[in-house]
């Protein structure tokens, strides 16, 4: 999966500009990074830095103003909307600071979600949320609406949709932004787990030193650049 | 049909919402359906005339008298099956409000030129037997709640008798039923023989002629030659295909089919507003949410077919219960201007429109709000 | 006193809060308005059909006047007697005279066979034939373009909702009558009413044209005074040599369209009822949208001591004004496009056309705008109750 240096992320001269009106917002500048399989990356910094943008590239939500980011060795900047759809599908689960569940599906179907994009029947569709959910531990809530859980239920419900295609890498925005110490701990406790275990690439936003801490590697960013870039 | 039970559960985010609109569409599709019913039964006899039958009249107009003598010049011409005379009577069965129509016929020429008023031989028989006999269509029978062997008094308002006697009373010895739901079963026949021979004038005259030609497509030479035959005679004719006749009968009343559109327009314009507000709405609260499916991997055209199901969903699902309803008041409890209409009914082809215009109305109410899912940013979606 | 004020003032600061908060929802507050202006565009205009035939029928009616038919008969169509009898009634007491004589007109009602222009196609258009009394009986008559129709010719005179209504029937052309060309050489009013939808010949030429004999179909008086009605009736009643109806002119139009009226305006109700319950529901939508977007400050009002009829009533008063201006909208719309509207249509009664106008009178818009408020009012019910009843903790923490 990562190309010959072992870099399964690589991201190179990303600049991002948004236009606001007639005014231009240079959020990201000239910004270069490499991501080796296997790792878990923290990536800090204050608010407005730049790193929600940056993940939603990584994420092939949106795309550079400039320069290249690819992925497993395909420039997903390149790709057209739909097989960057498709792309997102297989190969990237997101996690969001607000969990983001269907309010009106229960868990097993918020973690179903994405596998409706792929050719499994319907039992096999049922085995792997089955698997998913018992990875996040969370299987004896299956039948329960986002409503009904905690937030560190909810959380753990999203990481289980995220891992659920089984994706070599997990895009974590403020996973535990809105969590308390105890939720925290369990949801990167997970995380530690997916990547030390499974071998998941995890990039990871915090404004939590105790969540950085957990990872392999810091990254901070300031004003849409890197900063600093040290091993946790 | 795996993303069904995501869309239903869309619709299931804000139940009143989703059924107050189900419902108003389901109303409409009542109200279509009734229109549509009350459309054919305005110009019920053109779809249901024989295409080889014609009808002549007086030449002035349908209320000058024919004698009786034509028939047998009629039936003279090369390609005439058979004629057979009708004739308005017009009498008042209790009160004005009461109106049907009333002919009196020959009893066999009449149900051979006819053959869609189903009768039985028992009650054919009966009817040939008795001279003041009348028959009785199944749908005027039922609404006056007239059995066989009852006496129907008839008031005179045209035919007034020799013996002055105001109201002609009729001994009903059978009721009719149509070969299918499109025939009228409204009207009332008796005997000619019997009529001749009580009115107190006009005796020899009758009011139009129906004529059964062999081949139609020669229907429209034979209507020439007929009326060559009584040109500049005391009573010339005009004659015209059975179809043609009805439909200018139609038309006299006015252009039923413009007034219905034109309501159903406004019907449908009402709706198309409330299901597309309602989907507007519907998109407008889970922005976010679609920013979600986008970012988990739905493509832009995945994300506008869902809403455009949704929609499609709730259309369908009022549409489809208002025309079962519709279909179900209309067979139950019939004619809402209580028997004037001489067929009611709701026709297959008016259901298939239906199910159309279900799916028209559907597409039509989604498609705005369905375009707007399908341009939404997902990083704008997601930053809400 | 104080306490009645008080409570005037929270309804109308709640419901101020709403109405000006109304922009911020006006695609659905315009959804449930235009809803409720069509279905009262419909209501009023089918209901307006109805209207206009019974308006013409009013305006075809003397108090005046009575008319004698064949006893048995209801309409002038399936009506006849002799000249003999003509002449007897003619001569009973009550009826007016002049210098002429009585104001008696035996007249003949048959009708030919015309295109009608909107549609085309023949249709039955009533041709009168009347005497010399018809111009005293029908007070308004009036020639508005040619001349009367000379006594004793093949001439006639078109009533002037005739001549629009169907072609070929302006001054100096023809009708063929059988086989000969009748001249048109006038065209008449008579104030509005069904006579305008007729065309008048000499009875005397009628007569024979239709193979009639020495019968008429009617005779149409004009009384010393409206009291004489009686005296005039019970004289023909009881005279043994005649076998007549007689009635108040205004007793035997109201008859002439009693099912015409009541198929239309069965038809109009249903229709708005069943259309009706649709805007009901469009409504309700409407307003349970009000109500959940206006939750918190509902509920912060309600926490601020606001009390919960207040809130009920704003949210009703909100439902009512969408109402309202969706009724006028409607209403407005069915006047300016139908009001005065012509159109003929078959009276199945009398076998003929009648020509009248749609008329959208006052009271039609009265009730088409009181039937928005109740669809406003059932519409707003139910959503006004849950905003009363939310509970006011819940409420502030949601959103
Ligand atoms: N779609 C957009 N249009 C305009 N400006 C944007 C857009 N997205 C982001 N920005 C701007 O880019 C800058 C960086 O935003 P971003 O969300 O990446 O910050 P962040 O580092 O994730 O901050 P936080 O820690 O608060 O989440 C901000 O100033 C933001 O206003
Ligand atoms: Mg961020």
């Amino acid at each position: 999966m990562a190309d010959a240096n072992g870099n399964l992320v690589e991201v190179t001269g990303v600049d991002k500009v948004f236009h606001r009106g007639s005014e231009d917002i240079h959020v990201l500048g000239g910004l270069c990074l490499k991501i080796p399989e296997g790792e878990f990356l923290a990536l800090m910094g204050p608010s407005g830095s730049g790193k929600s943008t940056l993940l939603n590239l990584l994420a092939g939500l949106d795309r550079p103003t400039e320069g290249s980011v690819t992925i497993s060795g395909e420039r997903i900047d390149q790709l057209s909307e739909r097989r960057l759809a498709g792309w997102r599908a297989r190969h990237v689960g997101l996690v969001f600071q607000f969990y983001n569940l269907m309010p009106t599906l229960n868990a097993a179907r918020n973690v179903e979600l994405p596998l409706l994009l792929t050719h499994l029947s319907r039992t096999e569709r049922k085995k792997h949320v089955e698997v998913a959910l018992s990875v996040v531990g969370l299987n004896h809530r299956h039948g329960h609406y986002p409503r009904q859980l905690s937030g560190g239920e909810q959380q753990r419900v999203g990481i289980a949709r995220a891992i659920v295609t089984d994706p070599t890498l997990l895009l974590c925005d403020e996973p535990t932004g809105d969590l308390d110490r105890k939720s925290s701990d369990e949801i990167l406790d997970l995380l530690q787990a997916l990547n030390q275990d499974q071998g998941k690439t995890i990039i990871m936003v915090t404004h939590d030193n105790d969540a950085a801490k957990r990872a392999s590697r810091i990254v901070h960013m300031n004003k849409g650049k890197l900063t600093t870039d040290a091993a946790a | 049909m795996k993303y069904f039970s995501v869309i239903w559960s869309s619709l299931k985010r804000k139940k009143t919402r989703s059924i107050l609109t189900i419902l108003s569409i389901l109303v409409a599709f009542i109200l279509y359906g009734y229109l549509s019913a009350i459309r054919l039964g305005f110009d019920a006899g053109v779809e249901v005339s024989g295409v080889d039958r014609l009808v002549m009249q007086h030449k002035v107009s349908l209320i000058q008298f024919l004698p009786e003598s034509y028939e047998a010049r009629i039936e003279q011409v090369q390609g005439v099956d058979s004629a057979v005379h009708g004739t308005w009577f017009g009498g008042i069965y209790q009160k004005p409000m009461n109106f049907f129509s009333q002919f009196p016929v020959k009893v066999e020429e009449y149900l051979d030129m006819y053959p869609e008023y189903v009768i039985s031989d028992e009650h054919k028989k009966a009817w040939l037997e008795t001279r003041n006999g009348a028959i009785a269509g199944r749908t005027i029978a039922e609404r006056f709640g007239w059995k066989v062997g009852d006496r129907i008094p008839i008031q005179a308002t045209i035919w007034t008798r020799k013996d002055g006697n105001p109201t002609w009373e009729f001994n009903l010895v059978g009721i009719y039923d149509g070969v299918d739901k499109s025939t009228d079963t409204t009207q009332f026949f008796f005997r000619y023989d019997y009529f001749q021979e009580a009115r107190s004038f006009g005796s020899g005259n009758v009011g139009w002629y129906w004529i059964r030609v062999d081949n139609p497509d020669n229907a429209a030479e034979i209507a020439k030659e007929v009326d060559q035959l009584f040109a500049n005679s005391p009573a010339e004719t005009k004659t015209q295909p059975e179809a043609a006749f009805m439909q200018g009968f139609a038309k006299q009343i006015g252009d039923i089919g413009f007034i219905m559109t034109a309501i159903l327009g406004a019907v449908f314009f009402t709706i198309l507003l409330v299901a597309g507000n309602s989907m507007a709405q519907a998109v407008r609260e889970r922005i976010q949410e679609i920013a979600v499916l986008k970012a988990l991997g739905f493509t832009h055209t995945a994300v506008l077919a869902m809403v455009l199901a949704e929609s499609l969903l709730l259309a369908c699902l009022g549409g489809f219960a208002g025309l079962a309803i519709a279909w179900t008041m209309i067979t139950t409890m019939g004619d809402p201007t209580n028997g004037s209409l001489p067929v009611f009914f709701l026709p297959v082809k008016d259901v298939v429109i239906g199910v159309l215009l279900a799916v028209l109305t559907g597409l039509a109410a989604g498609i705005l709000p369905a375009i707007r899912a399908q341009k939404l940013q997902i990083a704008d979606g997601l930053r809400r | 006193m104080v306490a009645a004020m008080n409570w005037l003032a929270q309804v109308i600061a709640v419901t101020s809060f709403g109405i000006r908060t109304l922009p911020e929802r006006r695609g659905a507050a315009a959804a449930a308005a235009f809803g409720i202006a069509g279905v009262v565009a419909v209501m009023v205009s089918v209901l307006s059909i109805a209207h206009g035939v019974n308006q013409t029928m009013d305006k075809s009616v003397s108090s005046r006047n009575a008319m004698v038919l064949r006893s048995g008969s209801d309409t002038e169509m399936t009506s006849g007697f002799s000249n003999d009898t003509a002449k007897i009634v003619a001569e009973a007491p009550g009826i007016a005279r002049n210098e002429f004589g009585p104001l008696a007109s035996p007249e003949l009602f048959v009708v030919i066979d015309l295109i009608k222009s909107s549609s085309n196609s023949d249709a039955n258009v009533p041709l009168r034939g009347i005497a010399q009394a018809a111009y005293e009986v029908r007070e308004n008559f009036q020639i508005v373009e040619g001349r009367k129709f000379e006594w004793g010719r093949n001439e006639v005179i078109v009533g002037s909702a005739a001549s629009r209504e169907f072609s070929g029937l302006d001054v100096g052309k023809s009708i063929l009558v059988g086989s000969e060309p009748w001249n048109i050489v006038g065209v008449f009013s008579t104030g509005g009413g069904v006579a305008e939808g007729e065309i008048w010949t000499d009875a005397s030429v009628l007569q024979p044209a239709f193979r009639r004999g020495n019968f008429y179909q009617s005779v149409i008086v004009r009384l010393n005074s409206e009291d004489s009605f009686t005296e005039f009736k019970d004289s023909l009643t009881a005279d043994p040599r005649v076998n007549v109806k007689v009635i108040r002119e205004s007793e035997y139009y109201a008859g002439q369209t009693a099912i015409l009226t009541a198929v239309i305006t069965g038809l109009g109700s249903l229709i708005a009822v069943i259309m009706g319950l649709g805007a009901v529901f469009g409504a309700l939508n409407t307003m349970y949208a009000t109500v959940s977007a206006r939750t918190r400050e509902i509920a912060t009002l309600r926490a601020l001591g606001f009390k919960t009829s207040p809130v009920l009533i704003s949210i009703l008063m909100e439902s009512l004004l969408l109402a309202l201006i969706g009724g006028t909208l409607g209403g407005a719309l069915a006047y300016f496009a139908f009001d005065g509207f012509e159109a003929a249509t078959l009276n199945w009664s009398s076998f003929s056309q009648i020509a009248f106008s749609f008329r959208v009178s006052g009271s039609l818009l009265i009730q088409g705008i009181a039937f928005a408020a109740l669809i406003g009012i059932l519409g707003g019910l139910f959503p006004a109750i849950r905003a009363a009843r939310l509970p006011v903790a819940t409420a502030l923490r949601e959103l």
